[in-house]
């Protein structure tokens, strides 16, 4: 195992923020596990270090490939993690809303340009991440319809194991993620999902180590027997059912995400916030399995309080 | 004067979001035009907020030299605003990043869209933002190269000191100003001040552009004085200026002031050890069109903006 500072940035008052990278391997850049980049991305920077002491175990066992590295980093943006703020401490602006970054420009632009040069490279790309929705998924990994490298790459969503693979429609907003760019740069990048953000949940942290474990396994870089996973099924982001709310309150939940559903039944109810009574009764338009679900207790109207994949 | 309701949607608890608008229609012979002036939907921006109420008063009491109708949006996030809250609260999104919206999306692209659509169909808006916090800005129009030929002569009437004519980027396709301009509202993107506060002189400057604006397209009789030629960036060089070290900036030049190649523009210094870290100097000469306000500075933080000489 080699550590590395792949970028450092100064503060007035704190030791600079130096970003850690760990490589495996020698050789040919196969792979790059990138973890948080948001100081909320708990489970995603916990992952990462799990994986970083697995991959540091396989090695210690001879168990990597020959001709091949992966490197992992699995936080780059520990400011703000350590004072309990999602984005950048001083301006407030993401660091995944930066990239491929500019090396004269603003401090986060500088970070995703420091960051970016560091993982660029690599035949495949593995991002641990969480989306701005708050609420809990199905674990899962997404590719972006960008160019050729994702043209290619849409059965590799299999090798995660994970019961569900999406394929994204960028939208104008994605086009500065790391994601993203990677991809324009040619490298065959995956987003992955956990079900949490804020906490790790030891079966999720476990659940997402295991998919980077397998996809790594599937490239031939680690030799490392683990049991299949699931069956993926690789579906259009699009085609996942979206149910809002039509009504704002408290709300309660009656499902969960992985629960499988009928057409009618309860998903969750609103209630009035003052007068208790409820104000909407929430139910499936079709069967089909919960992917997304909403976790806090106040909900506006027209919220995305549960995603489905219909059957 | 009549106040509409732009869009509303329920809250949690007992309250509406809404979007208000002001609508002026003019007392001299109709002329079917309208314009729009939107403001607010960066909640730390305020330069804005006093350009409307001055447009509002001088219309509302000169309504026999005005013809057609002027639209005032004086806060496109209101919450934002209430509650110094740059983002659309709640959503960990910048709102000038998810328009045109959606009329079946979240709370958020929902009201983007109903934005959109009371907007859609007017002749010209004025998009007024003042940087942010960290940044003041001179008075400056800035519009994207690809609409430049729309635009430019409008935003010459608008008695800025500044037209910054930039590049494309994929990411910008989802502001305001670009839905706008897609859908035939020619839409001019106004930057200037600082945020969280009101430079009254640069309001003053834009409120006698706007009512230039309006006599030159043949919606106002009243008085308008006579407007400034502004500086076009177009085939001018823009120097960036970003510290290195951390501390705090003082500057050593005045906003809005012409300097040479190699002058310090500023310095930083280290409060602990008293030592000046950086002295930050112009990379070439010209008129220094922003200027850093907010004194504390990490490595990368901009310190200034220099437009050059023609090239
Ligand atoms: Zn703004």
């Amino acid at each position: 195992m080699i550590k590395n500072v792949v970028y450092s940035i100064k503060s007035p008052y704190r030791r600079s923020m130096d970003i850690a990278s760990y490589t495996f391997g020698s050789g040919e850049k196969t792979c790059c596990v990138v973890g948080a980049l948001r100081g909320t991305e708990i489970q995603q920077m916990a992952v990462c270090a799990q994986l970083v002491d697995t991959l540091r175990r396989l090695e210690g066992k001879g168990r990597m490939a020959k001709d091949g590295s992966v490197t992992v980093i699995p936080c780059a943006n520990y400011y703000s993690m350590n004072i309990g703020k999602r984005f950048w401490t001083m301006d407030n602006t993401d660091i995944n809303r930066m990239f491929p970054g500019y090396n004269l420009g603003e401090t986060t632009q500088r970070i995703a340009d420091g960051l970016f040069n560091a993982v660029k490279g690599y035949t495949y790309g593995v991002h641990v991440t969480s989306f701005y929705l708050e609420g809990e998924f199905l674990p899962h990994a997404k590719i972006m319809r960008v160019g050729d490298a994702a043209e290619g790459a849409y059965d590799s969503l299999a090798d995660f194991g994970l019961p569900y693979g999406l394929i994204r429609t960028p939208h104008p907003y994605d086009t500065t993620t790391l994601h993203y760019n990677w991809l324009v740069w040619g490298c065959k990048a995956f987003s992955l999902f956990t079900t949490y953000t804020e906490r790790t949940g030891t079966r999720s942290t476990q659940a997402a180590v295991n998919a980077v474990l397998r996809f790594l396994a599937a490239r031939g870089i680690i030799e490392h027997s683990l049991h299949k996973g699931s069956h993926t099924h690789i579906m259009q982001e699009e085609d996942m059912t979206h149910i809002h709310t039509a009504s704002a309150g408290v709300v309660k939940n009656r499902v969960s995400v992985g629960h499988e559903v009928n057409e009618g039944d309860l998903l969750c109810e609103i209630i009035h916030p003052l007068e208790g009574y409820s104000v909407e009764r929430i139910t499936a338009p079709a069967a089909g399995t919960v992917f997304f679900s909403y976790n806090k207790q106040l909900v506006m109207e027209r919220a995305d309080v549960f995603k489905l994949v219909p059957f | 004067m009549m106040i509409k309701v732009v869009s509303s949607a329920a809250l949690p608890v007992t309250e509406n979001l809404m979007i208000q608008k002001n609508r002026i229609e003019g007392a001299a012979e109709p002329c079917g035009k309208r314009v729009c002036i939107v403001t607010g939907t960066h909640g730390d921006e305020l330069e804005g907020q006093y350009v409307c109420a001055r447009l509002a008063k001088l219309l509302a009491d000169g309504r026999q030299s005005l013809s057609g109708v002027v639209d005032i949006y004086p806060a496109l996030n209101p919450l934002g605003i209430d509650s110094i809250i740059r983002g659309f609260p709640m959503f960990n999104l910048d709102m000038n990043r998810i328009f045109p919206g959606s009329a079946s999306g979240s709370l958020a692209e929902s009201t983007a869209y109903d934005i959109v659509k009371d907007i859609e169909g007017a002749d010209i808006c004025i998009d007024i933002h003042s940087s942010n916090i960290f940044l003041r800005e001179i008075p400056q129009v800035r519009v994207n190269e690809q609409s430049e030929e729309a635009l430019l002569p409008y935003a010459l009437m608008l008695n800025v000191d500044l037209v910054w004519i930039h590049a494309a980027a994929t990411v910008l396709e989802s502001t305001l100003a670009y839905a706008l301009n897609a859908c035939g509202v020619k839409t001019l993107v106004v930057e200037m001040g600082v945020g969280m506060r009101i430079t009254e002189s640069y309001c003053e400057q834009l409120l006698a552009g706007i009512m230039n604006l309006l006599r030159e397209i043949g919606m106002w009789r009243g008085a308008a004085g006579k407007v400034r030629s502004p500086e076009v960036s177009k085939d001018r060089s823009v120097g960036f200026v970003n510290s290195d070290a951390a501390g705090i900036f003082i500057p050593r030049v005045a906003h809005n002031s012409v300097v040479n190649a190699g002058d310090v523009i500023g310095s930083v210094l280290d409060p602990l050890t008293g030592m000046t870290v950086e002295n930050a100097v112009a990379p070439c000469g010209g008129l220094v069109f922003t200027l850093r306000e907010y004194p504390v500075v990490f490595g990368g933080s901009l310190l200034a903006r220099i437009m050059g000489a023609l090239q």
